[in-house]
């Protein structure tokens, strides 16, 4: 509801999206003229991709700037809030898509394949039968291993799961205006990102040379790499989101209650948090 | 619904000026009422660049034989006509309504978050301009249908990354474009303004924008995967590798089907807002229709296969989803009725706006019932993929929302430009459009149910007569459109004077405004009694 | 029965070499003609059933729909406010809102039962007579009687083919059955349940035959089953009803059921020595490939460069061309073989592509479709033609040397 006062800020003009678009543009033109085999993709990539972040960043700083300055009351918080909370409902619809998809893998098309829709397995496939994981009835040669749930991805989730204790950690401190508290807490959930990352790193390549374990390996490299890869990708936004906050703490954006953006960061890492948990348990576990 | 407020104080907070001048007006505006007007023109610019398109597939079905354009261009046309209408007509113009009238009818000084807003603008001309230049591609550009099953999109040539691309793009468009919504609606409203006492659109809108930030995400998921499946080498949709071509189908449908709800809502929303104007009469079961709406979202999530009975779904399947297509006739009837009990003892005049909104009601009631035949998974399997299928989504689509929008359009005109539009070109434009609308799609009924599959760019010889007077009713229709053009054109420069109310019998906020209303409204929110 | 049709329906049996009962060759459906409205009501229980429904179905939106438009026609009329019409005030009535959900709500109750047992009916292939595979290709169907050891592919035939170009030599109305005839028809008996198992080998299709109540899309890599047991002899014509490519237009299905001692003459017939009815050399037709492998010595002696460039391009045209393009140039993932350096290079290399084709592509492997003398031609062609200057010959019995 709206506040009495009426002073609901609205920017006068917004210079970056049109300064940004024309690249975000050139990156999609780019990497489809670089998909399609063409000289002139990459350059338009890197050019594209330089103009794009530098929208982001400027665009980021104008906010900060104006919320320092003073200028968002609660009711601007608010939609600041609604803002995210639904854009995180739109990824996780996102991601649903994905396990969906490994549902669906599961429990239709493999078990189709392989005897449960006979006339398909008897007349197209030789009536092979699969088990999960599988590269598919027609690349039965393949040799490749699955991704154990032990070693690597239990660290991980150990990581992951620390990292979200030592960010409510940090919510706490910042919440009693504990700033140096606030900054290890949040150092160490950065840290416990990026050692997630390189951690994944190394089991893709182990993934990759060890086990033989591709996107082309049928479907479950196919849905083992777009899991886990977009939630990768969600890792390294997440964990560089919360090294622009503690930059923030740092220079002392934030009080003890007027805190939106970090709180915004923490939604996000929790989600990808509880994201990950989805993939141990789907992915690696069954 | 809101109907008495405190209008005392609007328009008069000093640190807010005017529009800027000039092109940065327009480039850089976050001005809830710009975005709404960019919107909406793009969308008429899109309306008839996929009019155009709409007019070379009338054309080469004019006649049997390839008469005009080859097959494969023909496929070009049809799947680009469908992307540019639904992507580029419909869905922006729907948006830039929302954009000029939310705020208003609410009474908040403008969007949640205006940079965004702006943001989620300037995204649909980056994504238009990656889809309209695989056209001039070799290999031309996206043929495989609007729904771009595999394995056939994979046989696109250089076009197909631009369509992903341009796909992604569209997609952020529209979910950063809710976002806002939703958070307007939830955030924004004027003191005493309860959700209870919000204009219908503003409720179909709400819901609608909720519709998208859910399902515009999957349908990003899906074209990922086949981006990946041509250019990675995962195996989502190839049976070889253990995926699925049908499970594409699933997943986009599960957008798809929504994303026709998400078209036709709001056009319920601004039904409701006219029809009680001209009846000079309250609009008939207020809570009911939101509940409706509710409803219909709802259901919109479990019947998408309803467009997937031929693909070989387990018997379960079919049934369940019959039964949940077929359900949602009753909230959709429930809204029909209400509409009906709102002329009831009215007392009714007819402007254009009103004529709109008749038309609509009749001509969509034809098209869902149409639905509801296709509803029937059985009979399906003789309608599916044939012109049966074409002519009810256009009775929805085009004499529904585009109907729809175009009585929006007439209605609150005057209220944007502060001119009255001819209405006697008004009435000429409705009459030659709802007659000769009918002239188009509803002989393809008969065509589809005689045998004519859809997305071909010839056919036997039985099929001549119906599709010649098919064509005929388009080429009236798309230059009754020139029309429509024209009387925008001529009252966005002058004319009579309108006053702020406008319309006898029309409630709510925004009437209490000037017209037209100025550059910035309510800074000082109306408290709604 | 008009005589025109007879001859029609005796040209197409005729090319499957069954001139012997071609006398008693069945008739077309009626249900196709101009200004056409509705379903056909169909020849098999199935799509009797389907017809009923939609008739049902029908006549209650109708209603419904007349009751609505009567309705809000009447509110026009009624309350028109140049009529002097005082508008009422109210704005809710809980009664009436509950009946107009309640009953819609029954209606569709109603409907739902006998589609439901409709539905039911569909899916039970149980009981069959007999099977037949159908395989969708672009742009053709593979027909496989599964207990027969038949197999043929069934394309759009030649004078639709020729009818539907641009600037056409013969217009599409002086073809009997523009763009619904094939070279080779399905046949099967009447009054068998038959069992249809339908994949496709390139992109989805949908087999569809509006007689028989049904179409079943065709999935590369899984099999759909459907059935059909066909009451009356006759002529039933379909076509693919999912968007397949360029030419999802032009690749239509007929279905001839015959009665049960007409069909297995037909079959025996089939079985018997089929490459005497494909020996024409002008006739490049694909013709039953039963023969294909085994074609006869003598037709492998030496080409001279205008026959195998002639009998080339007839080949191209009606089997390449479609991907290829008429001039060689391609389209989208389908390369351009004029000026393409793997075309006129190695030789073998063409061999395999057009006899195994690319696995994975749309490019099929044509070795089992064309025979030696056809394949022969075309890499002669599509080496020399559009401006390529490979410069050699292919002799057909090269092309068994590579097989
Ligand atoms: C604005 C868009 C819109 C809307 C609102 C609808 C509304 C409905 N649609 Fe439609 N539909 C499309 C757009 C839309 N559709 C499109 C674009 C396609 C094709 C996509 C493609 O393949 O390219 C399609 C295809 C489509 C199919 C798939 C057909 C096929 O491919 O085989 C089906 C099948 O069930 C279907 C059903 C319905 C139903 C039951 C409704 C219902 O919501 C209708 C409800 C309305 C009424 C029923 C009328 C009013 C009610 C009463 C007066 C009450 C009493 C009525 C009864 C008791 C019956 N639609
Ligand atoms: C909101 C969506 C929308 C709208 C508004 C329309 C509007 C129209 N559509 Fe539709 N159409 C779809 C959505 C829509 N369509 C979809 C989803 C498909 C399925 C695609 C697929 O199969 O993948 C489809 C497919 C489709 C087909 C089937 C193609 C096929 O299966 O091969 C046809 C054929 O008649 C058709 C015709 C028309 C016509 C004549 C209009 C008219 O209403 C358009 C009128 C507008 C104008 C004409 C523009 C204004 C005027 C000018 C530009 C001036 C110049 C005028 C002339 C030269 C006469 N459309
Ligand atoms: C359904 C479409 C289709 C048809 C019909 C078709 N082709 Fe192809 N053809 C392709 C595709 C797709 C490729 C590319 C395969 C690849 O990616 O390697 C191809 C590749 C080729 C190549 C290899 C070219 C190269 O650059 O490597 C030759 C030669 C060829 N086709 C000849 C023919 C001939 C001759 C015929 C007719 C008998 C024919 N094709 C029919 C789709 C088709
Ligand atoms: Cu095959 Cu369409
Ligand atoms: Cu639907």
């Amino acid at each position: 509801m709206s506040q009495a006062e009426g002073s609901y800020y609205v920017p006068h003009d917004s210079r970056w999206p049109v300064f940004g678009i024309p690249g975000m543009t050139l990156l999609a033109a780019g990497f489809s003229v670089y998909l399609n085999g063409g000289d002139w993709g990459v350059p338009m990539m890197v050019l594209g991709a330089v103009i794009t972040i530098i929208m982001t960043v400027m665009w980021f700083r104008d906010v900060v700037n104006e919320s320092v300055a003073g200028k968002y009351n609660a009711q601007v918080d608010i939609s600041f809030r609604q803002g995210m909370a639904w854009f995180i409902f739109s990824e996780v619809m996102f991601f649903g898509v994905f396990f969906g998809a490994l549902f669906y893998a599961r429990v239709f098309s493999i078990p189709w394949l392989s005897g449960g829709d006979p006339a398909t397995s008897q007349y197209l496939w030789d009536s092979v039968v699969l088990s999960w994981p599988t590269a598919g009835p027609g690349m039965l040669d393949l040799q490749y291993q699955a991704m154990g749930a032990w070693a690597l991805p239990t660290i991980n989730t150990l990581i992951l799961l620390t990292s979200g204790v030592t960010l409510t950690w940090a919510h706490h401190a910042i919440k009693e205006n504990h700033r140096q508290k606030v900054i290890i807490g949040l150092g160490l959930t950065v840290a416990l990102g990026l050692m997630f990352s390189s951690i994944q790193a190394y089991e893709y390549f182990y993934a990759w040379d060890e086990l033989n374990l591709r996107m082309d390996t049928g479907i479950y490299g196919s849905l083992f790499y777009m899991l886990t890869g977009f939630h990768g990708v969600h890792v390294i936004i997440g964990a560089l989101t919360l090294f622009v906050i503690l930059l923030r703490v740092i220079k002392g954006h934030f009080t003890a209650d007027d805190h939106f953006g970090f709180e915004a960061a923490a939604w996000y890492w929790h989600f990808v948090d509880v994201v990950w948990l989805g993939l141990f348990v789907f992915v690696y576990l069954i | 619904m809101s109907s008495t407020t405190d209008t005392a104080h609007h328009g008069h907070d000093d640190h807010h000026h005017g529009p800027a001048y000039g092109i940065t007006r327009w480039l850089f505006t976050t001005n809830h009422k710009d975005l709404g007007v960019l919107y909406m023109s793009f969308g008429l610019l899109m309306f008839f660049i996929g009019g155009a398109m709409a007019m070379v597939i009338r054309a080469e079905l004019f006649q049997p034989g390839l008469n005009v354009v080859d097959p494969y261009f023909f496929n070009q046309m049809t799947t680009m006509h469908a992307l540019v209408m639904i992507f580029g007509a419909v869905m922006p113009a729907l948006t830039g309504l929302a954009n000029w009238l939310i705020p208003v009818q609410i009474g908040a000084p403008d969007m949640a978050l205006p940079r965004i807003n702006n943001w989620a603008f300037w995204l649909l001309p980056a994504g238009f301009v990656l889809l309209l230049a695989t056209l001039f591609m070799p290999g031309g550009g996206p043929a495989g249908g609007w729904t771009m099953y595999p394995p056939l999109v994979l046989q696109l040539g250089d076009a197909f990354p631009f369509l992903i691309f341009a796909v992604h793009i569209l997609g952020i468009s529209s979910i950063m474009g809710s976002i806002n919504i939703v958070a307007t609606v939830l955030n924004m409203r004027a003191p005493g303004m309860t959700l209870m006492k919000m204009p219908l659109f503003v409720w179909t809108w709400l819901i609608t924008a909720f519709l998208m930030i859910a399902v515009m995400p999957v349908l990003a998921g899906a074209v990922t995967m086949l981006l990946t499946d041509q250019y990675f080498g995962t195996s989502f949709f190839d049976a070889a590798g253990g995926g699925d071509p049908v499970m594409f189908q699933h997943i986009f449908w599960f957008f798809g089907h929504p994303e026709v709800y998400i078209l036709i809502l709001p056009a319920f929303g601004i039904v409701s807002a006219i029809l009680p104007t001209f009846s000079r009469k309250p609009l008939f079961g207020y809570s009911s229709m939101v509940y409706a709406t509710a409803a219909i979202a709802f259901l919109s999530f479990i019947v998408w296969a309803h467009h997937m009975f031929t693909v070989g779904l387990p018997l379960a399947g079919q049934l369940f989803f019959m039964f949940a297509t077929m359900l949602v006739a009753v909230p959709t009837g429930v809204k029909i009725f209400n509409w009906m009990a709102t002329m009831w003892r009215g007392s009714m005049t007819f402007e254009t706006p009103m004529l709109f909104s008749i038309a609509f009601v009749v001509l969509f009631t034809v098209g869902g019932l149409s639905g509801v035949m296709l509803a029937l998974a059985p009979v399906d399997l003789q309608y599916h993929d044939t012109y049966f299928v074409v002519a009810h989504f256009h009775y929805v689509l085009v004499s529904g929302t585009v109907f729809a929008i175009m009585a929006a359009v007439y209605y609150w005109l005057p209220k944007w430009t502060g001119h009255m539009y001819d209405e006697k070109l008004g009435k000429i434009h409705f009459w030659v459009s709802a007659i000769s609308v009918n002239v188009l799609f509803f002989p393809q009924h008969f065509l589809g149910l005689a045998g004519m599959p859809r997305r071909i760019p010839d056919y036997a010889l039985q099929f001549a007569e119906f599709n010649m007077i098919s064509s005929i009713g388009g080429f009236v229709f798309g230059f009754s459109q020139l029309l429509f053009l024209y009387i925008i054109i001529k009252c966005v420069r002058g004319g009579e004077k309108a006053t702020d109310q406008v319309w006898d019998g029309a409630q709510g906020l925004e009437w209490t405004l000037p017209s037209p209303a100025p550059y910035h409204t309510f800074d000082t929110p109306p408290v709604v009694r | 029965m008009t005589s025109k049709m007879l001859v029609r329906a005796l040209t197409a049996v005729g090319l499957l070499g069954l001139l012997p009962i071609a006398a008693a060759a069945p008739g077309e459906s009626e249900w196709r003609k101009p200004w056409g409205l509705n379903l056909p009501e169909g020849v098999t229980s199935l799509s009797q059933q389907a017809y009923d429904l939609h008739m049902l179905v029908f006549y209650i939106v109708c209603a419904i729909g007349a009751f609505v438009f009567i309705g809000i026609f009447y509110s026009i009329w009624k309350f028109r406010h140049s009529q002097g019409a005082k508008p009422a005030n109210f704005h809710h009535n809980t009664t009436v809102e509950v009946v107009w959900t309640v009953v819609p709500f029954l209606i569709l109750l109603g409907i739902a039962v006998p589609a439901t047992q409709t539905m039911i009916k569909m899916e039970d292939t149980s009981g069959y007579d007999m099977t037949v595979k159908v395989t969708g290709y672009q742009w053709m169907w593979e027909y496989e009687y599964m207990d027969e050891d038949i197999s043929f592919f069934s394309r759009l035939d030649r004078d639709s083919q020729r009818a539907r170009q641009r600037d056409p030599e013969i217009s599409p109305q002086e073809v009997e059955h523009y763009l619904l005839d094939v070279d080779n028809p399905l046949v099967v008996p009447i009054d068998k349940k038959i069992r249809f198992l339908l994949t496709a080998n390139d992109v989805i299709h949908s087999w569809w035959v509006p007689e028989l109540g049904w179409k079943k899309d065709t999935i590369p890599g899984f099999i759909n089953e459907a059935w059909a047991r066909i009451e009356e002899p006759g002529v039933y014509r379909g076509q693919c009803a999912e968007l397949c490519g360029r030419d999802h237009g032009f690749m239509p299905i007929v279905v001839i059921a015959l009665e049960q001692d007409e069909y297995d003459d037909w079959v025996a017939e089939q079985n018997g020595d089929v490459a005497a009815a494909g020996d024409d050399p002008a006739d490049v037709d694909v013709d039953a490939d039963a023969g294909a492998d085994e074609v006869a010595d003598e037709q492998l002696e030496d080409m001279s460069q205008d026959e195998l460039m002639s009998l080339g391009g007839q080949v191209y045209d009606s089997q390449c061309l479609a991907c290829h393009r008429a001039e060689g140039e391609g389209m989208g993932s389908f390369p351009a073989l004029a000026g393409n350096d793997e075309v006129t290079g190695d030789v073998s290399q063409v061999k395999d592509v057009i006899i195994n084709g690319v696995s994975g592509t749309a490019m099929q492997a044509f070795g089992g479709r064309l025979d030696d003398r056809e394949i022969a031609g075309l890499v002669t062609y599509i080496r020399n033609a559009w401006g390529n200057d490979a410069g050699d010959l292919v002799q057909p019995s090269e092309i068994r040397d590579a097989r």
